[in-house]
Parts: C-alpha cells; structure tokens; sequence
C-alpha cells in the first residue's frame, strides 16, 4: 500500500473509475482508488445501464450527451480488448397521459435545440418502433435513436484498465474508515489494513456510502440511498431494439446483446438504508406491469432478481464539486438513478474541476452549497 | 481434467477460460460471473459455482471454505411470467 498520493478517490464504481482515468490522463502521476469489495460491486454494477439524453433541463440533456458521446468511442479511447457492449438502439419514453405527452413536446424542443435530434412518437406510430409493445392506455412517446444502454461490469472493466495502464493504482477489497483532516483540509486517509495515505485531494464517488464517507471528513450531504430492484430473464430471439421506459406507468425494460430483457421499477415503500435484499412485491409488480407493456414476455421466463440503490438528493440531481467545508474534499454523489449514464461526463468535469481547469459543462449549480441556498433544480424527467 | 473441459454449460466457459480470468486478477466468483456470465444462465451456477470456486483455490491457495459462491437469489428456478402473474395472490410484502 502507498504512503502518499496526489489524489485519493474512494469509491471503485463508475464515479470513481472515470475520475481516476480522467487525472491520469491529463497527467496526475498518483492517482489511487481504493474500493471496499470488487470493482463496481456497489449501484453500478446493479443499475439498468441506460443512457438517455432525453432529459427536460438544459443541463442534464448535456451532461447525458457529452456522457454518450464519450461511451459511443469507448472501446477505441481505453483500447478495450472487450465490448461495452453499447447497444445504441434508442429509447422509447412512453407517456401515459396527456400531461405527460405535453412535457415530451416541450422536452424535444429543448433537446432539439441543443443538437439531440429526438422527436415525438405519434400512438399509431409507435409499433413501429417497437412492433410487440401494447398501446392500450398509451397517449404517445418520444424517441431518440442515439440512446441505448450498456454492459456495466465490462464499461467498469475498460476504465479501470485504462486508468491501470495510465499508472492508476487500485487497491479493491480495501475499505477507507476515517478521513483525516487538519484545520479544514484534507492530510490523508486511513484504510481498514490500518494504513494511512497521505493525500490533500479526496474524492467522495462512494455510491450508496456517500453519505456515510462525507461524514468521516465532517461534512453533511443531504442524501440517503433508496433500494431499486431489477430481474432477469432468460435469453431469447432479438426482439427489442429500443430501452423502453415511462414515467407514469414506472418502469423500464431493455433487451441486452446477450438476449435476455432486464427491467425494474421503483416499489413502493423500500427500505431507505443499505440492504440489497430482494422482495416478493417488486417481483409481483414487475411481473404485472411489464406483461401489460409487452403481452409477449409473459412467456419469458425469470431466471433472478437483485438490487441495488439510488443514492438519492431532495431535487434528485447529483452533488458534484468541491465542498466549500473542508479544502481538498471533492463530491460526485447523489445521482438519484442516473450516475451510470452520467459517469464519463462525471469523471470529466470532475477531473478539471480538481485541477482547476474550466470545467467542459459548468457545474456550480450542481454543489452541495446549493440545499441551503434553497437553489433546487427542477428536471421534470427524472425517475 | 483438460484445459479445454466445459465448466459453465450456460456459458460455454472451459477450465482454461476461468484460470486465465483468475491469473488476471478476477480471484472471486463475483468477479468472474460478472465479465464472464458464468453463473448467469439458466442453471444461475448450480453446474459451475463448485467447480470454479475449487479452481479459484488451487490457483490462489486459499481453501474452499474461505471463497464466496455469491449471493443466492430468488427464483430458486426459472418461472414463466405469466405463471407468477397468474399465481400471484397475498404473500409477504418485503
């Protein structure tokens, strides 16, 4: 275990992983992760993996395209000797009433005007798209054909092994128990081997811990993780190009490369703390709700259930930028359900805000400084 | 056995395979399922859990006892939706 670094980012997840590639590659010589069980373990390796840049502010619509574009070159940039598997085949957001259909119409208009060529999905358009989709109850959709979804554990894969090659040091199955601080700022942090690190720079990209690990440095996030559930089916024929996903109805589905279809929802009433236990219930309401969707599935059969959490914020956007508490404590958290597609975008904007650089997307109204401002953001597309 | 012999019959993984992920530093079952899919199939590692958790000790040294097979998740075995669709009634919330 090293004694010193440049930066120490704790947290071995998407967050974490970009960022770390990210310094490395403009040049940070000791650049150390360091991640409590295996690389992506935490809510990246348990999330849907889409990626949308259909969003409803201006913000999240560009921080989801500079994410794509970044993930549409993937396998070439990290020299990968994988895939990603980046199936790019759109996403069919679908609304279930009017309200919902009107907000997509200003949503396109937005999107459009920011170079997101997405477009309104007329009811008697829509099988179509997707040709075994129910359109009982369905006012109308809209679609971009530049969204998809990916393999998390071989995106994990490919960052972590370019930020390896770039000198990155990964120490996994390691966990940071205390933060140490002087007077404000940060002098280093203390593992559970009971090694110290000295450092002046930490990142806090823990995932579901961001709340927990912030603490350790003497800093309150307004954050808690929520439990998320998904499942599995078996594999068959290609069936589903686009991610489909509603709002309303809550849900989304996709079918992977691989052929089998992953979906969640949100339930109800899910334990707000660490547990990544699965239940009755959710597979119940899955179960039902995608059936209705897509009639055809009810043939599929389920091979697994799991979960995983949303880290979530009370405007339900990210916490990312320094903290103005403690000199050297920088945060990517609170994603609510889209750290994942917003990761190379994190892991960018990150990197040049420690640095000092301009960053490529501002981020000052994403700071933790704006919950006591009374500074929410307000993104009428979130899950 | 030989290097060529089928551990994950889901997956289409041999012996060989699962040692070059071990020597590669993917020295647990979860690391290996995840970027593998072994363990990911129908059988959801019936077949393969025993026999790459025994590979994983004799590459790394560490007994059988010691290594994780995962977590185990319900369904216990596969079940057409439609069939917890239709069977669904009452049954423990969380």
């Amino acid at each position: 275990m090293i004694k010193t670094a440049d930066v120490v980012i704790i947290g071995g997840g998407i967050s974490g992983l970009t960022t770390a590639y990210y310094l490395a590659k403009k040049g940070v010589k000791n650049v150390v992760v360091i991640e409590k069980n295996s690389l992506g373990s935490g809510n990246t390796g348990r999330c849907g993996a889409g990626i949308r840049q259909q969003w409803g502010t201006e913000m999240n619509c560009r921080m989801a395209k500079l994410s794509c574009e970044i993930f549409e070159s993937c396998n070439e940039e990290l020299q990968y000797d994988g895939d990603i598997e980046f199936k790019q085949g759109g996403y069919l957001l679908l609304a279930y009433t009017q309200k919902e259909y009107a907000q997509f119409k200003k949503n396109v208009v937005l999107q459009n005007s920011l170079g997101i060529a997405s477009h309104l999905v007329p009811v008697d358009e829509v099988k179509d798209i997707v040709p075994h989709i129910s359109t009982k109850n369905l006012i109308g959709a809209s679609f971009y054909k530049k969204d998809g979804h990916l393999n998390p554990f071989h995106t994990v894969a490919a960052f972590a092994s370019a930020a390896t090659r770039l000198g990155v040091k990964i120490y996994k199955f390691t966990q940071v128990t205390d933060i140490i601080t002087s007077s404000g700022v940060i002098k280093g942090v203390k593992t559970n081997n009971g090694d110290i690190i000295h450092t002046n720079v930490v990142v806090n990209a823990a995932g579901a811990y961001t709340g927990p690990v912030a603490k350790m440095a003497g800093i309150e996030m307004p954050v808690y993780s929520e439990r998320h559930q998904m499942l599995v089916t078996e594999a068959v024929e290609p069936m589903l190009g686009p991610m489909i996903m509603s709002f309303s109805a809550n849900f989304y589905c996709q079918q992977v490369p691989h052929g089998a279809f992953v979906m969640g929802r949100t339930c109800a009433n899910q334990p707000r703390d660490l547990r990544t236990t699965s239940s009755w219930s959710f597979l119940d309401n899955m179960t039902k709700t995608i059936t209705q969707v897509m009639p055809i599935l009810n043939k599929a059969r389920v091979l697994r259930q799991w979960a995983g959490s949303y880290n979530i914020t009370p405007d339900r956007q990210p916490i990312l930028g320094a903290a103005d508490q403690v000199k050297g404590f920088y945060i990517a958290a609170g994603f609510s359900g889209h750290g994942f597609m917003f990761g190379p975008a994190t892991g960018m904007l990150l990197s040049q805000c420690i640095l000092s650089e301009k960053c490529e997307l501002p981020i000052d109204m994403l700071n933790l400084r704006r919950f006591e401002k009374g500074e929410l953001i307000f993104e009428p597309s979130v899950v | 056995m030989a290097d060529n012999e089928i551990v994950c019959r889901c997956s289409d993984l041999t012996r060989q395979d699962i040692r070059n992920l071990i020597n590669n530093g993917y020295t647990t079952f979860d690391e290996i399922k995840r970027i593998s899919r072994a363990g990911m199939g129908a059988c959801q590692g019936k077949t393969c859990i025993p026999l790459i958790i025994r590979e994983i000790s004799q590459i790394t040294g560490k007994p059988i006892n010691e290594i994780s097979p995962g977590t185990y998740r319900p369904p216990v075995k596969a079940i057409p939706m439609e069939e917890i669709v239709q069977g669904a009634q009452g049954g423990q919330n969380d």
